[in-house]
């Protein structure tokens, strides 16, 4: 089973990295651009096949490891 | 006083911490890898040093706070034992659930190598009693995730408790403005826990020691521990 788990800042984090890829977005003209928020994806292969018990260890992951949920938010996709 | 150094993968100024530990307490510190479950007995303070443990993969800190021998430094601090993190300590602090809050990317993004002056917010804690209240400090930061962040209740909170241990400011004593190197939130340069016990801080004291590279400010901090 594969998952796909996306941590992004929560609203209102400053985040320097999605300015400067805007800013850099913008100078190359590329128009229509409002704002950019920065993130990561991890792609997870997972040994078990159930969908229950796949949740509960992805949302484990996440809570342990892969997001700080003081800043981050995250979101996790069984595909 | 026994002072242990946690070493962890990518760790770099451990060299620096148990220097400064060694010249306070004339005992050279005894250094812990990462992966020990329990603290040598008979420990006063713990610390973790500064570099970029596990590469900073994923966050600054994230691996580390994690690691199996930071159950045992929480169980330390939980008993009223010290804890310092500098710098890359601080940020494995905040991670590991130790102090509140975290360290994201400085609001220029770079990486910042210079002096820095602090003001001492209090000299009253076990790792401030060499300093006076209100007094500038001259020391180091070299990092590049310094910018202190944490939610306004945690923030209020932390201001209202005198948890605040250190803030950025100029060689006059004026503090924040452009004396604010990375951003931080109210000028933070350093954290209490509530009992007063872990201290996390970016600049590094320990490499302000010795009159030869510049400064002997940071030398009141690791003073200050020895007579804790």
């Amino acid at each position: 089973m594969k998952a796909r788990v996306t941590v992004t800042l929560k609203t209102g984090v400053l985040d320097p990295q999605g300015k400067a890829i805007e800013g850099a977005l913008k100078s190359f003209g590329i128009a229509g651009v409002d704002s950019v928020r920065q993130g990561k994806v991890f792609d997870i292969e997972l040994s078990t096949q159930d969908r229950a018990q796949a949740e509960v260890l992805l949302k484990a992951a996440c809570e342990k490891l892969l997001a700080n949920t003081v800043v981050e938010n995250y979101r996790v996709e069984i595909v | 006083m026994k002072a242990v150094v946690v070493l962890f993968p990518g760790s770099n100024r451990e060299g620096d911490a148990v220097r400064a530990l060694e010249m306070a307490t004339g005992k050279k510190p005894q250094i812990v890898w990462h992966a020990e479950t329990e603290l040598p007995a008979g420990t006063d303070l713990v610390l973790l040093p500064g570099g970029f443990s596990y590469g900073d993969y994923l966050r600054c800190g994230a691996i580390a706070g994690r690691a199996a021998i930071m159950d045992a430094v929480r169980a330390h601090a939980a008993r009223g034992g010290l804890v310092l993190g500098i710098c890359n300590g601080f940020q494995i602090l905040c991670e590991g659930g130790l102090l509140p809050g975290v360290l994201m990317r400085n609001k220029d993004l770079r990486f910042i190598c210079k002096m820095q002056h602090l003001r001492v917010e209090r000299a009253d804690t076990d790792f401030t009693r060499a300093y006076t209240k209100n007094q500038i400090i001259k020391v180091a930061i070299a990092h590049g995730e310094g910018n202190y962040e944490a939610d306004d209740e945690t923030i209020k909170r932390l201001e209202g408790d005198g948890r605040v241990a250190f803030r950025y400011c100029d060689a006059q004593g004026v503090v924040g403005g452009l004396a604010n190197p990375n951003g931080s939130t109210n000028d933070i340069a350093g954290i209490y826990s509530d009992k007063l016990n872990v201290l996390g801080m970016m600049p590094h004291p320990e490499n302000l020691i010795d009159p030869l590279v510049g400064g002997i400010d940071g030398a009141g901090l690791f003073k200050s521990l020895v007579a804790a």
